[in-house]
C-alpha cells in the first residue's frame, strides 16, 4: 500500500505508537502522511524524535508517552520545546526502561510489569496513577508497577520488507519496533526497499529478520522513508535537512516537507 | 608540561572508573569520554566501552560485542555499569534534573525529559558531570528529579552516586548525611571560588586535597591519542 493509503487507516483520538529513537531510523515518510490527513487528538507513545517534534508543531497532540524528545545531534528539539513550554498537550514522562517494559507488558498481553525505575524519582510525581507492587517472595522488595502501553496502531521503518510484512533490520540497532508492532491493535511497516522473501538470506542474517508478518497490517515501500532521520546502513542522519527543520518556523518547513520536498 | 584545566577534569572523570573492575563504563559529554577511554588504557584496563550508539569497542575501535539500547538496558539493571551522566541542575543530595526548569506542568524551558536517570541511579553507580559549576546548575532543590538523590533513596539497595566533577573540583557523598561535600579541588581554584559558585552549603573538610596531578603518560595519551584536536578545551575553558 501507500503511505496516503496507510494513514488512511488511522483516525483521530488514537493512541498512536511510533518506531526507532530520538532522530534514529523513524517512520519520517508515514508522519508525513499523517499530517496531510485531518487526523488529530493524537496520543502519541514514541522515543521521541522529530516525528514528536512534527506532530506537536502541527497542533495534533492531545497526550505524549515519552521518556525524552531529542533529535540526537542536536539535543533538545525545538518544536517539542515550544508546544511544552505552551501547555500544547498532556505528558506522561517515564524512564526509558519503565518505556521498554510498558511495551513488553503490552506485547505479552499482561496489566504491567515490574521495574526498580522510578521510584524516587519524580516521575511518580508526575504520574500519580501509577502503583508500585511488593514482591511476594523473600526479598519482599518494592517495584513500580508499569502499566502496558497498548496502543491502536503502530508505524515503523525498517531496512527490507516483503509484501507479507516480514520486516529486516540491517543496521545496528533494532531499537524496538518489533514491541510497537506487538503491543497494537495494527502495524503498518514502511521499508527502504519491498524484496522477495527469498531476498532476505542474501540481505542479512537470520537475527535481522526483525519483524513477523503476523503482527504487521500493511508495507509501505518508501525508499529514503526515515529521512532525514538516520536509517543505517542505507543512509545516515541528513545533518543539513535537519537543521533546517530545527531552525526554519514550522509553517514554513511544512510547506516545502509535506509536499514531499526535502533539502 | 603543566595541565590544563580540562586536563585536571580528565583525569578526575577517569577515577570515577578507577578499580572498578570488569564493568560498562557510560561517559556522557567529551570529557566524561576522554577520561573513560584514559582509565581503560591505563589503570582499568578491563573496562567495556561502546562507540555511543550499539557497539563495545576496544581503545583502537575494534567491535569485541553488540549492545543494542535493549541490552543496554538490561545492562543497566545488572549493574555491572557505571554511568557519568551530565546535569541541568544538581542539589546538596545528589537530585539530578535534566527534564524540565520551572513547574513540569508547564515548564519555563523544556529540556531533554528524565531520559534513564531513574533506571541509572537505581541500579548501577550513577555520577555526574558539569563542565561550568554555578549556582544555576547547584541548586538548593532540583525542580524534577530525574536521578534519585540520597534523600529519596530510602531502600534502594542497589544506589550509589560516587562523585560529581566539575570544571570547579570534585565533589561526594561521604558525608554523615549524605550531603555534599568538596573532595578536591583543580589547581588553580581557590575554596571561595567554589562556595560562591554553589546554591547551597558545601561540607567543607579541613584541609582540602588538590585533583591530582596527571602522569607524563597520561598527559600524553590524552593530547596525542584520545583527543589530538583538542575539543575538551571547547567543553572547558583553559
Amino acid at each position: 500500500m501507500t503511505a496516503d493509503e496507510a494513514v488512511s487507516r488511522l483516525e483521530s483520538g488514537m493512541t498512536l505508537g511510533i518506531g526507532g529513537w530520538g532522530s534514529r531510523r523513524k517512520p519520517m515518510e508515514l508522519v508525513r502522511a499523517l499530517l496531510r490527513t485531518g487526523i488529530t487528538d493524537l496520543t502519541v507513545v514514541s522515543y521521541g524524535g522529530p516525528d514528536v517534534g512534527m506532530l506537536a508543531a502541527a497542533g495534533r497532540l492531545r497526550a505524549l508517552v515519552a521518556p525524552f524528545v531529542t533529535l540526537d545531534s542536536i539535543p533538545l528539539e525545538p518544536h517539542y520545546r515550544a508546544a511544552r513550554e505552551s501547555g500544547a498537550f498532556a505528558l506522561t514522562e517515564i524512564d526509558e526502561a519503565m518505556f521498554m517494559w510498558g511495551l513488553h507488558a503490552a506485547a505479552n498481553r499482561l496489566p504491567f510489569l515490574p521495574v526498580r525505575a522510578g521510584l524516587g524519582s519524580d516521575v511518580m510525581r508526575v504520574n500519580p496513577g501509577l502503583r508500585t507492587v511488593t514482591s511476594p517472595y523473600e526479598d519482599g522488595e518494592t517495584f513500580v508497577a508499569v502499566p502496558a502501553l497498548r496502543l491502536d496502531a503502530a508505524l515503523v521503518h525498517v531496512n527490507r520488507a516483503d509484501r507479507q510484512g516480514n520486516g529486516q533490520y540491517l543496521g545496528p540497532d533494532p531499537y524496538f519496533d518489533d514491541l510497537f508492532c506487538e503491543a497494537a491493535d495494527a502495524a503498518y511497516v514502511s521499508c527502504e526497499r519491498i524484496v522477495e522473501t527469498a531476498e532476505f538470506a542474501k540481505e542479512g542474517p537470520p537475527q535481522s529478520l526483525l519483524l513477523k508478518r503476523n503482527v504487521v497490517s500493511g508495507v509501505v515501500e518508501a525508499p529514503g522513508g526515515a529521512h532525514f532521520t538516520s536509517c543505517a546502513p542505507d543512509y545516515g542522519r541528513d545533518e543539513d535537512a535537519q537543521r533546517a527543520y530545527a531552525t526554519t518556523p514550522w509553517p514554513e518547513f511544512a510547506a516545502e516537507y509535506l509536499a514531499g520536498r526535502t533539502t | 608540561m603543566t595541565a590544563t584545566r580540562a586536563e585536571y577534569c580528565v583525569i578526575a572523570c577517569a577515577e570515577a572508573w578507577r578499580d572498578a573492575g570488569e564493568i560498562l563504563a557510560s561517559p556522557m559529554g567529551l570529557i566524561p569520554s576522554v577520561g573513560a577511554r584514559l582509565a581503560r588504557l591505563t589503570f582499568a584496563p578491563d573496562l567495556l566501552l561502546t562507540d555511543g550508539e550499539a557497539m563495545i569497542v576496544d581503545p583502537e575501535g575494534t567491535v569485541e560485542g553488540w549492545l543494542p539500547y535493549r541490552q543496554h538496558l538490561t545492562l543497566v539493571t545488572g549493574g555491572r555499569r557505571h554511568v557519568m551522566m551530565g546535569a541541568s541542575q544538581i542539589d546538596r543530595y545528589g537530585n539530578q534534573n535534566i527534564s524540565c526548569i520551572g513547574d513540569w506542568e508547564r515548564p519555563k524551558r523544556q529540556l531533554l525529559g528524565v531520559r534513564g536517570a531513574p533506571v541509572n541511579t537505581l541500579n548501577n553507580p550513577t555520577s555526574y558531570w558539569v563542565p561550568k559549576h554555578s549556582r544555576r546548575v547547584f541548586v538548593e532543590k532540583v525542580d524534577m528529579v530525574c536521578g534519585v538523590g540520597y534523600d529519596h533513596a530510602a531502600g534502594a539497595r542497589h544506589h550509589r552516586v560516587p562523585r560529581v566533577v566539575s570544571d570547579l573540583g570534585v565533589f561526594d557523598f561521604a558525608t554523615p548525611d549524605h550531603s555534599m561535600r568538596l573532595a578536591s579541588l583543580h589547581p588553580g581554584v581557590t575554596v571561595e571560588q567554589v562556595t560562591e559558585a554553589t546554591g547551597f552549603t558545601l561540607t567543607l573538610p579541613s584541609e582540602v586535597p588538590s585533583t591530582r596531578e596527571p602522569t607524563a603518560q597520561e598527559l600524553k595519551l590524552i593530547r596525542e591519542v584520545l583527543d589530538p584536536a583538542g575539543a575538551r578545551t571547547r567543553e572547558v575553558a583553559v
